[in-house]
């Protein structure tokens, strides 16, 4: 019993609020980063960098202010997976998205089959 | 750690490890509780983001097949009230983290304020989000089953507005008002318990009252402050939109809508050719079908449909669709940001209550990761949604 006395608070990671802050006025930036820059990029581009801004900020968002940092592996690799299969489910999807176009093409429209024939 | 020891001690002819107040009897100890929990609130959040991936899914398929609509689409929405948005999601995001950051250090009276403003933070969010949405539905622009087209064209057009309820001379949306019923009664309703609460000597609640008063008072600090950005920015026509039909190089959903009847049978005619002749009834139909045929390269080379080709109808409908999938991924958002809410309500109570300790702060941290995640799904909803080039 002595000793578990000792690691009473060993499992808490109180984290600086320099960095906190730190980590907070780097997300703003980013913010203002991607809302002046939309529509700025020529085509393709714009969506990438967007995205990136984005991914950049998650990341700040889930190893600090969420502690992955700090956190078990085990929980980072646990939620880590979501996005596998979040990207599973996207690309799989998107692999049959066109699968039927044809068919769709050829199918008659409502409009059509309704409009009398002259 | 005085208070779990003597606990502890108490209880040791029965619990042969320290078990403090809030460490449940079937764990070893505090930090395996608090494991146990972590483990649990990281399974739950990719339960979420699964849950949000079905939406992302719809989102990227419906962008991939009709990029066009989504530059259409995406001028009824204000990138600067969805980035005050997103600034108010983050600050609220730093002041969570600092909250979890004073409940590991046991100082109760400051993860209170700090869960608070989060609260406040939240709330202002609901309130930014409930401006935007009571002007769309203002200017007709609803999901695809209910999208109001004429409703939309007369707004652009005309600035037609449906008649504003006025409240203190102020013109506001009658949506609007609607949307703040419930915040105003659970206002009333917490400044009563709260009172109610003091005068039976139960200081905690009467606090956690007033506390829960304040957030709703969190409401209508965001709804004035997107009223008054709105009023601000309104052009004369009294609509919001980024680009007005007065724009030539506007895109081509606003182009259509601004087309009267004589150019749509001049499109129709031009599609048909003159074959044959057709009375009213039929007119329509046929332009419908004339759309369909054309419909399937609008797809890839959308800048040259920008003609007379242009079906209205055809155009409605798919910015609904757009619409659609805008009001299913913030609405559920919005849904989770109630639930947070609610969960950090509880969290605020137990701060007041003074639960928290160096030992067992577990709750915070689980709220405080949900509520990242929250933060999290917006960072991604905000770019794709407002910010389409």
């Amino acid at each position: 019993m002595a000793d578990n006395n000792h690691d009473h608070a060993s499992f808490a990671h109180p984290a600086p609020v320099k960095m906190l802050l730190a980590v907070f006025f780097s997300l703003i930036f980013l913010t203002i980063l991607t809302v002046v820059t939309a529509g700025q990029l020529p085509h393709p581009f714009g969506l990438y960098v967007a995205f990136f801004i984005a991914t950049m900020k998650a990341a700040l968002v889930m190893l600090f202010f969420m502690h992955m940092f700090w956190d078990k592996s085990f929980n980072s690799i646990v939620f880590m997976s979501s996005f596998l299969f979040a990207l599973l489910f996207v690309s799989m999807t998107l692999m049959d998205t066109k699968a039927y176009q044809n068919d769709i093409d050829q199918f008659p429209r409502e409009a059509e089959v309704q409009a009398p024939n002259p | 750690m005085a208070v779990a020891d003597s606990h502890a001690d108490e209880h040791h002819d029965h619990d042969h490890h320290d078990h403090g107040e809030f460490i449940a009897h079937h764990f070893d100890n505090a930090e395996q509780q608090f494991d146990s929990g972590k483990l649990g609130i990281w399974v739950f959040l990719v339960t979420e983001v699964l849950f949000f991936s079905g939406l992302f899914v719809a989102y990227i398929l419906y962008r991939n097949h009709h990029p066009e609509i989504f530059e259409q689409a995406h001028v009824f929405l204000d990138k600067w009230l969805g980035g005050v948005n997103t600034v108010v999601l983050l600050f609220s995001s730093l002041t969570m983290a600092l909250a979890v950051r004073a409940a590991q250090l046991g100082k109760n009276k400051q993860v209170a304020l700090m869960v608070l403003i989060t609260m406040v933070c939240a709330a202002v969010f609901l309130g930014v989000k409930a401006v935007e949405y009571s002007h769309k539905w203002d200017m007709g622009i609803l999901v695809r089953s209910a999208f109001d087209a004429p409703t939309l064209a007369a707004a652009l057009n005309d600035g037609v507005h449906p008649e504003p309820t006025v409240i203190l001379g102020l013109k506001f949306s009658k949506w609007l008002v609607t949307l703040s019923i419930v915040p105003a009664v659970l206002l009333v309703a917490f400044l009563i318990a709260s009172g109610v609460a003091k005068g039976m000597n139960k200081d905690i609640m009467s606090k956690f009252m007033a506390c829960m008063a304040i957030t709703v008072g969190g409401y209508f600090i965001g709804l004035l402050g997107g009223y008054f950005y709105q009023e601000m920015t309104a052009d004369s026509h009294g609509s919001h939109a980024m680009v007005t039909p007065a724009d030539q190089d506007g895109p081509m959903v606003l182009y259509a809508l601004t087309q009267d009847e004589d150019h749509d049978e001049k499109a129709h005619a031009e599609e048909e050719g003159h074959e044959h002749e057709h009375g009213e009834d039929d007119d329509h139909d046929h332009a419908e079908g004339a759309h369909a045929e054309g419909e399937h390269d609008h797809g890839h080379e959308h800048g040259s449909s920008h003609g007379p080709k242009v079906d209205p109808a055809d155009y409605n409908r798919d910015i609904g669709i757009f619409f659609s999938i805008y009001y299913c991924m913030t609405g559920l958002h919005a849904i989770h940001i109630i639930g947070g809410i609610a969960a950090l309500a509880w969290i605020l109570y137990r701060s007041l209550a003074g639960h928290w300790r160096e030992d067992y702060f577990g709750p915070v941290d689980y709220v405080g990761l949900y509520w990242h995640l929250v933060d999290l799904i917006w960072i991604y909803l905000f770019p794709m949604l407002y910010l389409i080039d």
